[in-house]
């Protein structure tokens, strides 16, 4: 696949995998991102991968300027065969779905002529890929929800969104890893952090991932909240 | 130490920012205008990357608890010690139980206090910058309030001598300033109406053609809807050839992205990580104080170079930047 390589501002250059979200592309962004981390290129400052494009912040110097970043980047992806398959986790994220922690689940499930359980059952049955982390710190932009319970976003969004809140807007569902305001439709609360500002990395999702939901009880959000959140 | 009696408008500890957790979705925050924070850090002996007080418009009153050598720079917020007008630019020395006070904005948006030592807050994710919405770094996740108190490092062995030398003046004041500052061309004027230079942004090509010419000719204005995260202009609007739906991906400090609603957002050193509007443009490095200096109100224009030329000048100025920390670390030695 071809690579293009192009400027963002005077201090990153940008190279895209192509415009549509495919295998592939996913695929090759996420061994482009490795394969630079890797080579760990003294002028390199940052890698942002998104969803078809690696952006590379670096330091501008006499000797790294666009064309020779453009060149030394270029060089490092030809050395091996870029589209190596890089290893993909499964993270289970305990939900509980309903009541004061997912407020609009009966909308959604209206919205869509189900029941409740119907939704429950359809959201925490599908593999998750994240795509990219970005938005918020730990924020996942996740591919493979289930049109089946699509929901529009809120007219009004919410001033405060509490955080770890579980939520629809459109064909997309992600967690709120910290307090924002939004406008998703939430359908449920985890008691596990996303963004861990303490650790090495602080985010408990990367781009790559695979999620699973997996549906638990008000006694066991509970339980989980006072085991982990007790001091905060 | 210093405390702070009154927090101002807002009242931030920043560095350089954070880097390389982007990927993470955390975002960068750091100081706004990083060539005022620089200097205020060289001017004390400090290494550039050391985190400041950022001051916003309204400044805050701040008593020292101990002799203090600092410099302000940036905007120009009338700051005074116990009633007496200070100079902007410049190492200050402070004796324990004087109070700087601000006043009138003269001219720009946001100053700089850098303090010798560095302030001596904890890293998180290897900057000290505060990330107001994440409540982390800085003095406690949050912007300055009344009653804090500010733990201060020691201040760098080569510039003791000169600490000492400025405190003989102080006998009888409660400060002394340097009588050297930096060459006027090193320092900047902040004017109501900035033209800033931009380089061509990555869906420019996306706009119709009249969108492109327009956002290089008309000057738009800063709503008071601008802060850390961006500068929302108000202007001409700026349209696309045609509607068109993109995939977020990273955006950098001065990308300027387009909303729908055709008004231009700088996004500034708050901003997200990643974006999914078209960039018409971004503003080069080295004029982002420009930017940052701006305040709702006042104006801007748009001038287009080429990446090369970005480049160039961003080298340039590190090199300016070289030149001066040199001839000031040479007046430390001399007036020790």
């Amino acid at each position: 696949m071809d690579i293009n390589y192009s400027p963002l501002g005077d201090e990153a250059i940008v190279l895209e995998v192509g415009q549509e979200i495919t295998k592939e592309s996913t695929s090759l962004v996420r061994s482009i991102t490795k394969r630079i981390e890797q080579a760990s290129i003294e002028s390199v400052v940052e890698v942002i991968p998104a969803f078809t494009t690696v952006t590379v912040f670096y330091k501008v110097t006499v000797d790294h300027q666009f064309e020779d970043m453009k060149n030394l980047l270029k060089n490092i992806l030809l050395e091996k065969n870029v589209s190596e398959t890089v290893e993909q986790r499964t993270i289970e994220i305990p939900v509980c779905y309903g009541g004061e922690h997912g407020p609009d689940l009966e909308f959604v499930a209206s919205h869509n002529q189900l029941s409740v359980e119907e939704v429950i059952a359809i959201h925490s049955s599908s593999t998750y890929e994240v795509n990219m982390i970005g938005f918020a710190p730990g924020f996942p932009f996740i591919g493979g929800m289930s049109e089946k319970i699509a929901a529009p976003r809120r007219s009004t969004p919410r001033l405060r969104i509490p955080e770890r809140s579980v939520g629809i807007a459109g064909m997309q569902t992600g967690v709120y890893p910290i307090e924002t305001p939004g406008g998703w439709q939430l359908i449920g609360r985890t008691p596990m952090d996303l963004f861990l500002p303490n650790e090495d990395i602080p985010s408990l999702l990367q781009a790559g991932d695979f999620i699973v939901f997996k549906p638990i009880t008000e006694t066991e959000y509970a339980e989980w909240e006072e085991k982990t959140h007790a001091a905060d | 130490m210093l405390q702070i009696d009154k927090e101002g408008l807002q009242t931030t500890v920043q560095d350089l920012g954070r880097n390389g957790f982007q990927k993470y979705g955390v975002i960068a925050s750091g100081v706004m205008d990083p060539y005022a924070h620089r200097l205020a850090n060289i001017m004390v002996g400090n290494e550039e990357t050391k985190a400041t007080i950022e001051i916003t418009l309204m400044g805050p009153q701040i008593t020292f608890l101990a002799d203090c050598l600092f410099a302000l720079t940036g905007a120009n917020l009338s700051p005074a010690i116990d009633g007496v007008q200070l100079k902007m630019w410049r190492p200050i020395l402070a004796r324990k139980g004087s109070k700087l006070t601000f006043g009138k904005p003269v001219c720009g948006c946001r100053t700089y206090m850098a303090i010798a030592g560095g302030i001596d807050v904890p890293e998180v994710m290897g900057s000290q910058s505060t990330y107001l919405r994440a409540s982390i770094g800085g003095f406690n996740g949050r912007a300055l309030q009344k009653g804090d108190v500010i733990p201060i490092a020691d201040a760098p062995q080569h510039v003791q001598g000169f600490i000492d030398r400025l405190a003989k003046d102080v006998d009888e004041t409660t400060f002394a300033q340097a009588e050297w500052t930096l060459n006027s061309e090193a320092i900047p004027t902040y004017e109501k109406e900035a033209t800033v230079r931009v380089t061509e942004g990555r869906q420019a090509y996306l706009f119709d053609e009249n969108s492109q010419k327009d956002f290089l000719e008309q000057s738009y204005q800063i709503t008071s809807d601008s802060d850390r995260m961006g500068y929302r202009l108000k202007g001409t609007e700026l349209t696309l050839k045609e509607p068109k739906e993109l995939l977020s991906e990273a955006v950098s400090f001065g990308s300027i992205q387009v909303p729908p609603d055709g008004q231009p957002i700088i996004l500034m050193a708050d901003r997200q990580t990643t974006g999914g509007y078209p960039k018409i443009g971004t503003v080069v490095t080295v004029d982002l104080p420009k930017v940052s200096q701006l305040k709702p109100g006042e104006k801007i224009r748009f001038e287009k170079i080429s990446l090369e030329e970005a480049q160039r000048a961003l080298i340039e100025q590190r090199k300016l930047i070289d030149e001066l920390s040199k001839s000031i670390s040479l007046k430390f030695k001399e007036e020790s």
